[in-house]
């Protein structure tokens, strides 16, 4: 399978490399922070004093840990909401090609479709939602821009969904078409009931990836100015006139988060390729 | 009355760079109930392709197919109840990996509501004891061997209770010591009655279950008759040639 080939970001994360070679990079990596922290000056007791104290203002006075629990559900709404709208578009975008590329009459909606994908990830995410938001729901003032954020996350998404499933599809042998057809099925039930669900289970773990790339595609939501996890550490960095812990803790719970899918994906890769189903 | 009869068929590729190339070029034959033809020549001379032609998995570009009266090669045609009616077995199987034999054997009876799934399940049952697999039915394809997805596969063309299977050389990708059990197979069908094309390079048994051998070269039929006019007393020099690099090894 062409692992990631059609995916926007990079994969290494979930990609699977010597796990013995990783931890060595990683060790040595932590061991220069480390150093960099004890040469700064950080273990003193002075220091840890102060890191304390700041700890306490940035996160734990006035419940302001809260602000970041609220700014990760609007992250995962955002994320899953797009995801779901991707899923959808990119499914129908996929079919679409690939039934024309097989024969289909439906030359119009085939140019429709290509173009949605040429321009659609041909551009930047930020700027389509920025277009979103600012000139084609201009005036749509009630409406909540999560809404926004995820119409313009998920129809961005669509267009790279769409190119995961037709590897996806393409990948299936063209045999297990005809004989569908030979046994008197249509073309589309064939596509549903032998294709599709072969295709599907190749890409799941490009699906996957997808999602985890859209966790942290949506910390541009700020700038629509959704309260998501990004914004909500620079929110309390404008409250505490703190430079570093708020974004150094944001930073670390989409780490978390990513390392938590991304272990999720191997699993699922794991399972879907021991054996058959 | 011939349940298929082919009347000048024609078929020509068109390649990416534009070059044409005539695969088929004007073939007539037909085939009665209970007929078994086999169909033989050499590779590249459209004997495949003939045969993919028949339910239209290859679109002819010239000449008609007569179905049960019917020109299967007009647009007003709906190629896929005519399918339901032809059963195709391929050189490579193409079971369905997703789904169980069962689900194999019953997705497109119960999908085209021709049967209940209850139905089904009887038919699948009776098929694959026919086949010798009645143990297999609730196994996945990929954990049958070459010999075994053959015998499915013949058992889900026959799940719709077609009245001409097209056999579109269902030994070629075998290993040689499980060609035997998909012959037996096609064997005792052949007994049964049914009406079956067949491409092959198993002379030996074309010889034994057909009526009658189209040997195609160049697009054509260059020689037919029956296996004992072809196979032992050829007329035309290709077949003489054919056949004597394909049996004289």
């Amino acid at each position: 399978m062409r692992n990631n080939f059609f995916n926007k970001h990079d994969a290494c994360l979930t990609s699977r490399q010597g796990a013995g070679r990783g931890d060595i990079v990683l060790g040595l990596f932590g061991l220069f922070l480390l150093y960099l922290l004890y040469s700064s000056g950080f273990f003193t007791a002075a220091a840890w004093q102060d890191f304390n104290r700041r700890f306490y203002q940035n996160f734990i006075k006035d419940q302001r840990y809260m602000m970041l629990v609220d700014g990760l559900k609007a992250t995962l709404f955002m994320t899953s909401g797009a995801t779901l709208i991707g899923l959808t578009v990119g499914l129908i975008l996929s079919v679409i090609r690939v039934a024309y590329k097989g024969g289909a009459k439906i030359p119009l909606l085939n140019k429709l479709a290509n173009t949605y994908i040429t321009v659609l990830r041909g551009t930047p995410a930020m700027v389509q939602l920025l277009i979103w938001n600012f000139t084609i729901f201009a005036s749509a003032r009630n409406l909540n821009t999560q809404y926004i954020a995820i119409l313009a996350f998920g129809l961005n998404s669509g267009a790279y969904v769409a190119e995961i499933f037709r590897g996806g599809i393409e990948s299936i042998d063209p045999g297990q078409m005809e004989a569908s057809r030979s046994l008197g099925l249509s073309y589309g039930d064939s596509m549903r009931f032998v294709v599709l669900p072969q295709a599907l289970r190749n890409v799941i773990p490009m699906l996957f990836n997808e999602f985890i790339a859209m966790l942290k595609e949506t910390s541009v939501a700020g700038y629509i100015g959704i309260d998501d996890l990004t914004r909500a550490g620079q929110n309390i960095q404008a409250l505490t006139l703190e430079h570093s812990q708020p974004l150094i803790m944001v930073a670390i719970i989409y780490l978390v988060i990513v390392l938590f899918l991304t272990h999720v994906v191997r699993k699922l890769e794991e399972w879907l390729s021991r054996g058959r189903r | 009355m011939p349940v298929i009869e082919v009347k000048n068929l024609h078929k020509t590729f068109i390649r990416q760079d534009g070059t044409k190339i005539e695969v088929l070029r004007g073939i007539n034959t037909s085939i009665v109930k209970g007929e078994k033809i086999a169909v033989i020549g050499p590779s590249g001379s459209g004997k495949s392709t003939f045969l993919r032609c028949l339910n239209r998995m290859e679109e002819p570009t010239g000449g008609e197919i007569i179905f049960n009266g019917e020109d299967i090669t007009k647009p007003s045609c709906d190629i896929n109840l005519v399918r339901r009616k032809m059963g195709m077995v391929f050189q490579h199987f193409y079971l369905f990996p997703h789904l169980t034999v069962r689900k194999n054997l019953t997705l497109s009876p119960v999908r085209l509501k021709i049967m209940t799934q209850d139905e089904a399940d009887a038919k699948a049952q009776e098929l694959l004891a026919r086949v010798g697999l009645a143990d297999k039915i609730d196994e996945w394809p990929d954990r049958l061997s070459g010999g075994q997805k053959q015998r499915v596969a013949i058992a889900r063309a026959m799940a719709m209770n077609p009245e001409v299977l097209l056999f579109d050389e269902p030994t070629s990708a075998l290993d040689p010591e499980m060609i035997g059990e998909v012959l037996d197979v096609m064997k005792e069908l052949a007994d049964s009655g049914m009406t079956m094309y067949l491409v092959t390079h198993e002379m030996g048994f074309a010889h034994k279950i057909a009526d009658r051998v189209l040997f195609i070269d160049g697009g054509v039929i260059s020689e037919e008759g029956t296996p004992q006019e072809v196979f032992d007393n050829p007329q035309q020099p290709r077949t003489k040639e054919f056949l004597s690099k394909v049996l004289h090894r």
